[in-house]
């Protein structure tokens, strides 16, 4: 599968609290903006199985208002 | 660092630099946003694939694929950053269905053969074709996604060897009035100012120009300057809010066709408020009138030549007062006060102004005279040719101005000069090392026309590359049914299957970008080499080669003389002995393989960034300004009135019918529909309605809508109050998805100057299905 990279825009206030949702979750790396409401977020899942149980649970984070795709890599070595 | 981690730093660095172009100024932990360091992948420079800003990329190389791209921090045009079309831009090289041997049409039905044997297909059927019906009945289709090198090859094919002037490329349809804009006013063409203009103006005014979407990079940096300068203003004029809109200053709404009466306004109201610049004016500027009421080109063969008629500043003066600000409001829609309110920014002292526009006003019927008028305001302010002042016109393509504006490659253009005048067709002459006479002295068919002259038979083969007019053609049924008449012959090269594919005779696979050797020229004057950097999938060929060989089997062997391994090089320096001397001088080949580009005129050594200003430009005399495009050395000031477009709403067809693009597409989508995650971003078209009008129609976002134009009709999904919003009686339509072809309703008339389409208006019916 491929490597993902999102912006992250939380719901009002709640900047930190998605920071940790989403830091909780196993394919995810999230980087909070230092000066603006806003995180980057990259991910990595294994096969299609795990991107939608990863899908799954995002849907699910309140704290979580949208997100922008940026960028998908694939990598022909993994 | 494993092979994954570094994926991962690499997509979080792309992420980071789209937030900066989303909150300028935005910080993330510093151990976080550190460059990617070099890991297994191996970097090379290339200038993007996609649109005419020409953001300098590095393209990440591992085991013969392109696995990566990010901003080269080096180039002065983007300094890092990319768009999203940007970063996915090597994916598009990998769309499965990646044209890789040519096919020839037997019995109906498209059949793989060899390279060669199609090459001499279309060398015979060349042949053939002007034994029977003379050099005039075979056409060359090109593209501003040439690079300079297949542009400047297919001129000297067709104009130094067969002898037409059948040789047009898409650039008329997004650029045209851009050239005769610049040309009309100042003698020569391209922009006198460059991307630097952006740090230094106080004021941005966007002219019918969606650059959040349409120039993203370029956006964020003006963005950028707001943020840290805190004396900017950017000022959105548009028929329609988009998110350049949303980001503005000030948003004015103007009704389609408007903006000429608008620009005489912030004329008038110039010289009402004695904002004239008179010492820049009397110095540097003369006062011409054109012909008016100069038609629409609507019919085949329609001809139409300007003159210009010298007139005194009180004459211009008074003819704009038919353009007091209170007498337009109602043609324009915008109010008196904001009309003020424009002027006085441009009439400001001590702010710097750029005007920028691309397609909202070149695609026109008056393109070249909205492009003169835009002008006018800068020269009569004496707002030009210095660091911050400047009306610069942006383009759509990665070389329409380094292939199509600066090679030539229009009917009545060559790498120097046009066909018409006698010293340039000697210059070319002996460049190529042709007889003169072999050189046409008359233009021929401009692109609408030449498609009209398929239709009628006067043109029987036409040879498409790099470019899908099966999409793109205003009025696209009559063209399509050019295409499919019996006796004609049509050969296309391409990267995917497109509906221009679908009707050739033959198909050549093309080397895509970074998979041949190449440059572009961008918007600023720019030229950018890119090197080979990965092999083109099986039989593809570059379109450079692909021109070659087929020039070789007519017989001009001798005007391709060079090698596979070093053409590109032999091509660049033969090319710019045509451009010699201050006014237009070109890089070395060295120079350009090792810079980030660099900008023309390059005199020792030095690029010239604000042209006609001795202050910048060494071509200039006595050090002050000097518009030496024009034999008196003064820029002309035009009168351009008001005049309505050929077709506007009524009764049956109530709606005004804008087309345009989208952030995530490039053009007809046939690169960017092949990458996953712009497709899915943005799958298919759809119709865009203002929210007063859908209710009164009853129609929903997701709904279906029937759109009918005098020309065609189509059902696409309506979408309201989501990306954008168009003014009331307005619909936009996006011209990417070839399975939702606009153009089928769109009209074919043009600008009678330029010859460029108007994309922007026409009339249609919009009902709920």
């Amino acid at each position: 599968m491929p490597i993902k990279s999102y912006i992250a825009f939380p719901a009002k206030g709640q900047r930190s609290v998605l920071s940790k949702e989403l830091n909780k979750l196993p394919w995810c790396e999230a980087i909070p903006a230092e000066n603006k409401d806003v995180l980057v977020l990259v991910t990595d899942t294994k096969d299609q199985k795990e991107e939608d149980l990863f899908q799954e649970k995002l849907n699910k984070i309140k704290s979580l208002d949208h997100l922008t795709l940026v960028s998908g890599f694939n990598d022909p070595g993994f | 660092m494993n092979r994954r981690i570094f994926m991962k730093r690499l997509a979080a660095a792309s992420a980071f630099s789209a937030a900066a172009s989303m909150f300028p100024g935005i910080i993330f932990a510093e151990e976080q946003n550190s460059n990617v360091p070099d890991g297994p992948i191996s970097w090379k420079k290339s200038p993007c694939r996609f649109c005419g800003v020409g953001c300098g990329l590095l393209i990440g190389l591992a085991n013969g694929k392109a696995v990566a791209v990010k901003g080269d921090p080096k180039s002065p045009v983007n300094k890092g950053l990319c768009c999203v079309k940007g970063y996915h831009s090597v994916m598009s090289l990998y769309g499965e269905d990646r044209l890789t041997k040519p096919l020839v049409r037997k019995n109906g039905r498209m059949v793989e053969t060899s390279m060669e044997e199609a090459l001499d297909l279309v060398a015979d059927k060349m042949k053939e074709t002007i034994a029977k019906y003379g050099k005039d009945s075979v056409s060359l289709y090109g593209s501003g996604q040439w690079t300079i090198p297949d542009g400047y090859v297919a001129s000297k094919l067709m104009k130094g060897g067969i002898g037409t002037n059948n040789l047009e490329a898409n650039a008329r349809l997004c650029m045209a009035s851009a050239v005769t804009g610049f040309i009309s006013s100042f003698g020569m063409d391209e922009p006198m100012g460059c991307y630097d203009d952006i740090d230094h103006a106080n004021v941005f005014v966007l002219w019918g120009n969606n650059m959040a979407e349409m120039h993203p990079v370029l956006f964020s940096r003006i963005l950028d300057n707001r943020l840290k300068r805190g004396n900017v203003k950017v000022i959105d004029l548009a028929t329609r809010t988009t998110r350049t809109s949303v980001a503005a200053d000030r948003s004015i709404l103007f009704k389609p066709q408007g903006d000429l009466a608008i620009a005489n306004a912030i004329c008038y109201e110039i010289i009402q408020n004695g904002w004239v610049n008179r010492k820049f004016v009397e110095s540097h500027c003369t006062f011409k009138q054109g012909k008016s009421n100069i038609g629409y080109g609507l019919e085949d063969k329609f001809k139409f030549k300007d003159e210009a008629k010298n007139i005194s500043f009180e004459e211009f003066k008074h003819f704009l007062n038919d353009y007091k600000p209170e007498n337009v409001e109602d043609l324009t829609g915008v109010s008196a006060k904001d009309i003020k309110y424009l002027a006085s920014l441009f009439g400001d002292p001590n702010k710097k102004v750029m005007s920028l526009w691309c397609m909202g006003a070149n695609q026109h019927t008056r393109g070249t005279w909205i492009n003169n008028l835009i002008y006018n305001i800068h020269l009569l302010t004496g707002k030009i040719s210095e660091p911050g002042n400047g009306p610069f016109s942006l383009t759509g393509q990665p070389s329409a101005c380094g292939t199509v504006r600066e090679v030539g490659t229009l009917t009545h253009k060559l790498p120097h000069g046009v066909v018409a005048n006698e010293k340039d067709r000697k210059m070319a002459a002996e460049i190529w090392q042709v007889p003169v006479e072999n050189i046409p002295a008359k233009p021929s068919y401009h692109t609408v026309e030449m498609f009209r002259a398929l239709d009628r038979g006067d043109i029987r083969f036409m040879w498409i590359q790099v470019t899908n007019p099966l999409v793109t053609m205003p009025k696209l049924n009559r063209y399509k049914a050019a295409t499919e008449k019996e006796d004609r012959f049509i050969v296309v090269s391409d990267v995917y299957p497109t509906p221009t594919t679908e009707i050739a005779d033959v198909i050549l696979p093309s080397a895509m970008w970074i998979e041949r050797e190449g440059m572009y020229g961008n918007s600023e004057r720019r030229t950018q080499h890119f090197e080979q950097m990965l092999e083109p999938p099986g039989e593809a060929m570059s379109d450079t080669w692909q021109l070659i060989e087929v020039g070789r089997r007519l017989g001009y062997e001798k005007l391709f003389p060079w090698s596979q391994e070093t053409h590109i090089e032999e091509i660049w320096k033969e090319y710019t002995r045509f451009h010699k001397g201050k006014k237009h001088g070109m890089a070395s080949y060295e120079v350009l393989k090792d810079q980030p580009g660099v900008q023309w005129p390059f005199v020792d050594g030095k690029e010239t960034k604000w042209r006609f200003n001795g202050k910048y430009d060494p071509a200039c005399k006595d050090g002050g300004f000097d518009f030496y495009g024009k034999p008196e050395g003064k820029a002309w000031i035009w009168v351009r009135p008001y005049e309505a477009p050929p077709e506007s709403p009524d009764n049956d067809f109530p709606f005004w019918l804008n087309t345009g693009r989208v952030l995530e597409h490039w053009h007809t989508g046939s690169m960017t529909r092949r990458v996953p995650v712009l497709h899915r971003a943005v799958p298919h078209s759809y119709v865009e309605l203002n929210p007063d009008d859908a209710t009164k129609l009853n129609i929903r976002t997701g709904d279906k809508v029937k759109l009918v134009s005098r020309r065609g009709e189509i059902v696409l999904p309506a979408s309201v109050n989501q990306r954008a919003q168009p003014t009331r009686g307005q619909v936009f339509v996006p011209f990417f998805d070839e399975a939702l072809l606009i153009n089928q309703l769109t009209l074919d008339a043009f600008c009678p100057i330029s010859k460029q389409p108007d994309y922007k208006k026409c009339a249609v019916r919009v009902e709920k299905v």
